[in-house]
């Protein structure tokens, strides 16, 4: 993500989505910032993607993923 | 792409679907409530992945087949105006009203055009002063910020030639009428983690309370639709029925605050019709004051037209998940998506589309 404008209520990024580049208003995101991950409906992001609760998910996934090799293991 | 490429690692979602066979004891139904969960579900098979009994319902959760024929037709109404620029989603150019879409009408030479956002229809508005145009609103709370924030500049920069077409809907009243109703066949409940994440889970949580019904909020990515059927299935059999966070990265129980408060600020509540379902109290969203001049339908003086719904199609009874796709008698037959006869087989959120698509050979 890239800023493009500064004023609160037209604030733009461009955002990458895979390889395609939008630009998507920040206006319900003031918080966001260059290089953040951010979620976006119809042209608007509206909400940055909190990293450590990803990666907090991501690792209670893989948890569940061990606790079942586990299981399988004889 | 970092943060969808891991939840889709097969191998984990099948450890979850391990560790789910060895947790549930009994068959449980679930309803995902939002398309775009329905279409991950069929696209990459998670229901035949799920341990014996436990099964998928689909739910309401595609804004553009809840939309009534009413407003369609409205639509065409609007657009088939030569002074007027209409403006939509793609996904609803393909809906039939009575008579006829606006795919068809943009082919006799309608100005019809298709965004992909309602600033795109704000900026062809400055660009063509001498001309009308309309935005067709259509959504959740999902798109009710964009809306909203589109007429707020609109005002703004005192943009006149522009207005909406409002077809804004609200999930939590449309789920109380599912939950109330004595024909539930689901006992667990997949929340759509994109409508929380403008509009939080407080308002869930009163609703799973009442009627016993573990309600998780869950993102849509495979991964996390397993792991949101995996802790509604603990919750289950475990006798409990809470609101559960799943989709952590993005939802906060309180949602989007700045968003909440724009779309308080250009919209009210208000009772709207569901096509297929009926009316629904408290279940959609209109522009209020200041704003009003910017509601087409007051503009092009269409409010008052009213049809009735034809009833060949089922699609009422597939978005309350009474009926799957396939039970339905004119799927894949009388309707295909280059032949719809509704709307849940033209969306891309649309539950009889993506078992079109993506289950051919249960035809």
């Amino acid at each position: 993500m890239n800023i493009l404008d500064d004023d609160p209520l037209s604030r733009q990024a461009e955002v990458n989505f895979s390889g395609v580049t939008k630009v998507v208003s920040l206006a319900f995101v003031p918080e966001a910032e260059a290089g953040h991950y951010v979620i976006v409906h119809a042209g608007f992001a509206i909400s940055v993607l909190d990293e450590q609760e990803a990666a907090e998910t991501l690792a209670l996934l893989q948890q569940i993923d061990e606790a079942q090799k586990g299981e399988i293991a004889p | 792409m970092r943060y969808i490429d891991e939840y889709r690692d097969a191998h984990l979602v099948r450890g979850i679907a391990g560790r789910l066979a060895a947790l549930v004891t009994r068959p449980w139904t679930l309803m995902e409530v939002c398309g775009g969960q329905t279409h991950a579900i069929v696209k990459f098979g998670l229901d035949e992945l799920l341990p014996g009994g436990i099964r998928f319902i689909h739910g309401p959760g595609c804004p553009v087949c809840v939309t009534p024929l009413e407003l369609i037709d409205k639509a065409n109404l609007i657009a088939a105006r030569p002074e007027v620029i209409f403006c939509s989603f793609g996904d609803m150019l393909r809906v039939p009203g009575t008579a006829g879409d606006l795919l068809t009408l943009k082919a006799q030479g309608g100005d019809v055009r298709m965004v992909y956002s309602p600033l795109d229809a704000l900026k062809i508005a400055h660009d063509n002063p001498k001309r009308e145009v309309v935005f067709f609103a259509v959504g959740f709370e999902t798109t009710a910020p964009a809306n909203a924030m589109t007429v707020y500049q609109a005002h703004r920069q005192g943009v006149r030639n522009f207005s909406l077409l409002v077809a804004q809907v609200l999930v939590p009243p449309a789920l109380a009428m599912l939950l109330a109703s004595p024909e539930r066949r689901f006992q667990g409940l997949l929340a759509a983690g994109h409508v929380c994440t403008v509009m939080g889970y407080r308002e869930y949580e009163p609703l799973a309370e009442r009627y016993g019904v573990p309600m998780v909020v869950t993102g849509f990515e495979p991964a996390d639709i397993m792991q949101g059927v995996y802790l509604a299935v603990k919750q289950l059999e475990e006798g409990r029925a809470e609101v559960e966070n799943q989709y952590k990265r993005s939802v906060h129980r309180d949602g989007n605050l700045t968003a909440q408060r724009l779309m308080q600020d250009v919209f009210t509540v208000t009772t709207r019709q569901w096509r297929g379902i009926g009316k629904i109290p408290d279940s959609g969203l209109k522009l209020r004051e200041p704003y009003l001049a910017y509601d087409a339908e007051l503009r092009f003086g269409v409010s008052e037209h009213r049809v009735a719904e034809s009833t060949d199609c089922r699609s009422g009874l597939v978005m309350q998940g009474a009926i799957q796709p396939a039970e339905c008698p004119a799927f894949g037959r009388l309707c295909t998506p280059d032949q719809p006869l509704g709307a849940p087989m033209v969306s891309s959120e649309g539950a009889c589309a993506a078992y079109y698509r993506y289950r051919p050979k249960k035809l």
